[in-house]
């Protein structure tokens, strides 16, 4: 299948149907969940008692300075650090006390896209996004069906044979995410991915991100201290028009997105969660200053 | 932090990377493409600086050692001096160094790069161990090419001290290999075998743990390298004298 401005197809990261929303005892399983998650580092506090949920199709933007705790909640999610207390749920399933191999069957259902894309340096385009695929020992030939499917996706297909060194900021970037949506993950986790990119490449990356969360339903953490980040992914949704072209649209007055909100941390707690509208009214000085810069 | 309790900790941490690296072997995927590369690049890759450094330790041994035997009239017996020397301790221990600064600063400036640019922790989010795919096959690789390199070594290092009696000091090349058949026992040839493979395991244990423990940067990949040779070289030369103390007990009793 493939995905790209002139085909209806989909990624079909969906595909899966007992990934209709569970609902036990009436409750809507959330994909992600924190509890009460602590965290200090010696002395220092990192996350205190935060807890939060991301349902299945729903974009969380999680906004900070440096060193507020951010990555460290990404890093907790992929179980790549333990919490001191509280617990991490992921698709319902208690993962706080798993051990590193039932952490690696959790991991094949995340993506995550790095900084600086973090692609492997020895391994060319082709290699780093059908690392997963070649771990697994798939076939070739539905590997290289799967690379092409996915670097169309990014709009890479050109770049398949080059290798790491040769792409730019913007391109790594979009090759780190063409791998991590290999393997059809329910969950992608984006660490600062515009971070130092020039606004029309940043622009890009939030465009994959409205995709995949309004038309592949994939439920996303996006980490970012930029505003525009926020302006795009909570004011925008694509939508396929009749040729198959995927348009992103503006939310007017008469339709407000509910498939996005923004949490904001500071020194490791929380100090605001909703919409980027109610963002925008708040009278916190902190936040009010880091959203105007002044 | 104490020095004393950093270098426990140190202790600790190759401890359970030996114990994690050793539980990756009976795990699936086993990586046997990555072990073959790696011994390419290690074994391969070192033969010309130790078949380099073997042949003029050879011949150096034989240059100092030659004039001393020629004036108690022993020089028919220089290639004992040698093979001894040679197969027992110095083919071993430099072989072990020339590795070490080569490869265990490959392997620690390596691993160092992909954690300070977040290429281990996106392999970890891609559901592969590090520890099984990069540091297991890196010493099983170690293990198995470090004797290898040690036997050419030694070839290499008879060759080089019967270039130097024959042509330096006109000792017939006969006498020269009759004497080093002389110089070698069996337990020459198994102390000479079984101590690279220990020193195998110090290179490949302490560089990986140098290497994925980087931090601070690209800065921090410089320390972490520097620091996986000194420690390496070190454990090296303090592991030779308690191996061959052990092997000296332990083949005496079986041999002899």
């Amino acid at each position: 299948m493939s995905f790209d401005s002139f085909d209806h197809e989909t990624l079909d990261l969906t595909g899966d149907p007992s990934r209709a929303d569970d609902v036990p005892n009436g409750r809507i399983v959330p994909v992600i969940e924190f509890e009460d998650v602590e965290l200090a580092f010696d002395d220092q506090v990192i996350l205190d008692k935060i807890s939060f949920t991301v349902r299945r199709g729903e974009a969380k933007i999680v906004l900070g300075g440096s060193g507020s705790g951010k990555s460290t909640i990404i890093n907790l999610i992929l179980g790549l650090i333990k919490p001191d207390a509280g617990r991490i749920y992921l698709d319902g399933e208690d993962i706080t006390e798993l051990d590193d191999a039932e952490l690696m069957r959790i991991r094949k259902n995340i993506g995550m896209v790095f900084q600086e894309g973090a692609l492997f340096d020895s391994l060319s385009v082709y290699e780093n996004v059908a690392y997963r695929l070649h771990e697994e020992r798939v076939p070739e030939d539905e590997v290289e069906h799967e690379v092409i499917r996915m670097l169309r996706f990014v709009d890479l297909e050109d770049a398949i044979d080059k290798m790491p060194v040769e792409l730019s900021g913007g391109m790594r970037r979009r090759v780190g995410i063409a791998r991590a949506l290999v393997g059809n993950p329910e969950i992608i986790l984006f660490d600062e991915p515009t971070a130092g990119l020039d606004p029309p490449t940043a622009r890009t990356i939030c465009e994959l991100a409205i995709k995949l969360r309004d038309i592949e339903d994939v439920s996303l953490i996006f980490v970012t201290h930029e505003m525009n980040n926020l302006e795009y992914i909570s004011s925008e949704y694509a939508v396929i028009d009749r040729q198959g072209k995927i348009n992103y649209e503006h939310e007017g007055e008469k339709l407000c997105l509910i498939n996005t909100e923004v949490m904001m941390l500071r020194d490791g707690g929380i100090i605001f969660s909703g919409k980027d509208e109610q963002l925008r009214q708040t009278n916190d000085p902190y936040i009010a200053r880091f959203l105007r810069g002044k | 932090m104490n020095p004393i309790i950093k270098y426990l900790v140190e202790v600790q941490g190759v401890t359970l990377l030996l114990g994690r690296s050793l539980k990756g072997l009976r795990k699936r995927p086993r990586y046997f493409a990555e072990i073959v590369d790696q011994m390419d690049q290690i074994g391969v890759g070192s033969l010309g600086i130790v078949i380099l450094t073997g042949f003029f330790t050879g011949g150096v041994l034989i240059l100092q050692a030659y004039p001393t035997l020629e004036y108690y009239g022993a020089q028919s017996n220089a290639g004992q001096g040698v093979a001894t020397s040679l197969i027992r301790e110095l083919g071993p221990v430099l072989t072990a160094l020339m590795v070490a600064g080569r490869v265990g600063s490959a392997i620690s400036a390596e691993l160092g790069s992909m954690v300070v640019s977040q290429q281990i922790d996106a392999m970890r989010a891609l559901g592969t161990s590090p520890v099984r795919k990069l540091v297991t096959p890196r010493i099983i690789a170690l293990l198995l090419t470090l004797p290898l390199l040690t036997i050419a070594a030694d070839l290499f290092g008879l060759m080089g001290g019967g270039v130097v009696a024959y042509q330096l000091h006109g000792l017939d090349i006969n006498t020269y290999v009759s004497s080093v058949r002389t110089g070698m026992g069996t337990d020459d040839l198994i102390a000479g075998i079984v101590k690279p493979i220990f020193f195998g395991a110090i290179i490949g244990l302490i560089s990986c743990y140098k290497g994925l423990n980087t931090t601070g940067g690209t800065v921090g990949v410089g320390v972490s390298t520097t620091q996986a040779v000194v420690a390496s070289s070190i454990n090296i030369i303090i592991a030779d004298f308690f191996l061959s103390k052990l092997m000296q007990s332990a083949l005496e009793s079986t041999l002899f």
